[in-house]
């Protein structure tokens, strides 16, 4: 497997002098392709500086964050717009869609904003719904959705093109919890065709869904918990 | 769990002898409670002595079958008609442990909470996958076993929740004693009554 997002020491640090609060304290963590990673911490933790620095969104004080092996601080400013274009899709908790674009659109246009021809981008948003189980919808508006619905909507525009790292940030948090696990099955199951896949969550029965479920504490990764991928080990434990 | 009525309502359906009841009990339930054949014939000599259930000849290779009487179908009734009551609560090791930790001088309750909450995410986690696995296999005769995976996994993240509600409440509780501490330095007054909460507003 191919390391789609690595953190390498990573520290970040708001303000200066004695009123400098360190969100993130040498944090080191590896994504590969194919791989479902979940992120949960009380609040204040550093989870939503974490997500902001793997998606290139902000910059580290020190250490060195890695996309598709690419050193992010070796970047210009309009390099790194466009390689979070073209790698890195974002799905938010309040969807983040435009409501007078219709589903399709809404997909296809970061492809076009990125140079892609129209027809092109339209025909990558349709497979991208298609992906995540929406493709009959591709001609509704937002307000014609249910809110799993539009979620999907936000995770084929997370995935359309050729993006491989999916960076969410508490994507169930409006919805129920029905849909909140219809949501995730279609974040594991982008996983499952090979994408990273980054979760920031504070629902336990979410990050379940994960291969790894990294705790953060205080701005410093606390504690891992893995799959155990065993049936036997399943079934050791449920034996009540 | 109650072995007893479960071999009753499974008897309800038809006559069986007990392997059978075993083996239908451990597919509904997805082997989650595994029962060992001794069990079985115990608790239908018991089923037997209290005319809940009555032999009824042999399925022609020897096995003893076992039919509900009409006592035993009114049991099963009944059993399916009330809750589960749960006046006891059971004893839960967890519940126990941290009871005694936060009581015990030296034990780092952050520490057991922590280790704990790995654990059962990782319970968590392999529910949730075996679950994944068995529904995208979309066959009736799981609908049993999902219902059981579905209670393991209320279950354990109702565990990861109290955790979480456990280490909330030791943080609030070791910050009042930080500030009361700090208050009492503030306001020593030798005349003032040992059980004071802190110094006067």
């Amino acid at each position: 497997m191919s390391q789609v997002l690595q953190l390498a020491g990573v520290n970040r640090t708001y303000g200066e002098g004695a009123t400098a609060v360190a969100a993130l304290r040498n944090v080191n963590l590896t994504i590969e392709a194919g791989e479902f990673v979940a992120v949960m911490g009380p609040s204040g933790s550093g989870k939503s500086s974490l997500l902001a620095l793997a998606g290139g969104l902000d910059s580290p004080t020190a250490g060195e964050i890695f996309i598709e092996g690419t050193p992010l601080s070796s970047l210009s400013l309009n390099e790194l717009a466009r390689l979070r274009r073209r790698a890195v899709g974002y799905v938010f908790q309040d969807f983040n869609l435009v409501p007078t674009l219709t589903a399709a659109e809404n997909v296809s246009l970061p492809r076009e904003l990125d140079g892609v021809s129209a027809r092109k981008a339209q025909r990558q948003a349709k497979d991208a719904l298609r992906l995540v189980g929406i493709e009959a919808l591709a001609d509704r508006f937002m307000d014609e959705m249910s809110g799993g619905q539009q979620q999907r909507v936000a995770i084929a525009r997370a995935i359309v093109g050729d993006r491989h790292l999916i960076l969410a940030d508490e994507p169930t948090g409006a919805l129920d919890s029905a849909t909140g696990d219809e949501i995730m099955g279609v974040l594991r199951h982008r996983a499952d065709a090979g994408s990273a896949v980054m979760l920031v969550t504070h629902e336990a029965r979410h990050a379940a869904w994960a291969d790894r479920v990294v705790y953060i504490r205080d701005g410093r990764f606390a504690d891992e918990a893995r799959s155990s991928q065993d049936p036997s080990v399943l079934l050791a434990q449920s034996g009540l | 769990m109650s072995i007893r009525h479960s071999l009753l309502a499974l008897l309800q359906e038809q006559p069986r002898y007990g392997y059978q009841l075993r083996a239908e009990f451990e597919q509904r339930t997805g082997s989650t409670w595994p029962l060992n054949i001794g069990q079985v014939y115990t608790t239908l000599d018991r089923l037997e002595r209290d005319s809940l259930v009555t032999r009824d000849g042999d399925d022609g290779e020897g096995h003893v079958m076992y039919r509900l009487t009409d006592a035993g179908d009114n049991e099963v009734r009944n059993w399916f008609s009330h809750p589960v009551a749960l006046t006891n609560p059971p004893r839960n090791e967890l519940a126990i442990k941290l009871a005694l930790a936060v009581t015990l001088p030296g034990v780092d309750v952050a520490g057991v909470i922590q280790a704990q909450r790995v654990s059962s995410m990782r319970s968590l986690q392999d529910y949730t996958k075996a679950k994944r696995d068995t529904s995208a296999q979309n066959r009736a005769e799981d609908t049993a076993w999902l219902l059981v995976l579905d209670s393991l996994i209320f279950s354990t993240e109702a565990e990861i929740r109290w955790l979480d509600h456990c280490e909330s409440r030791m943080l609030q509780l070791s910050t009042a004693r930080a500030a009361g501490a700090t208050r009492s330095e503030k306001h020593v007054q030798p005349h003032t009554t040992s059980h004071s909460t802190g110094g006067r507003k």
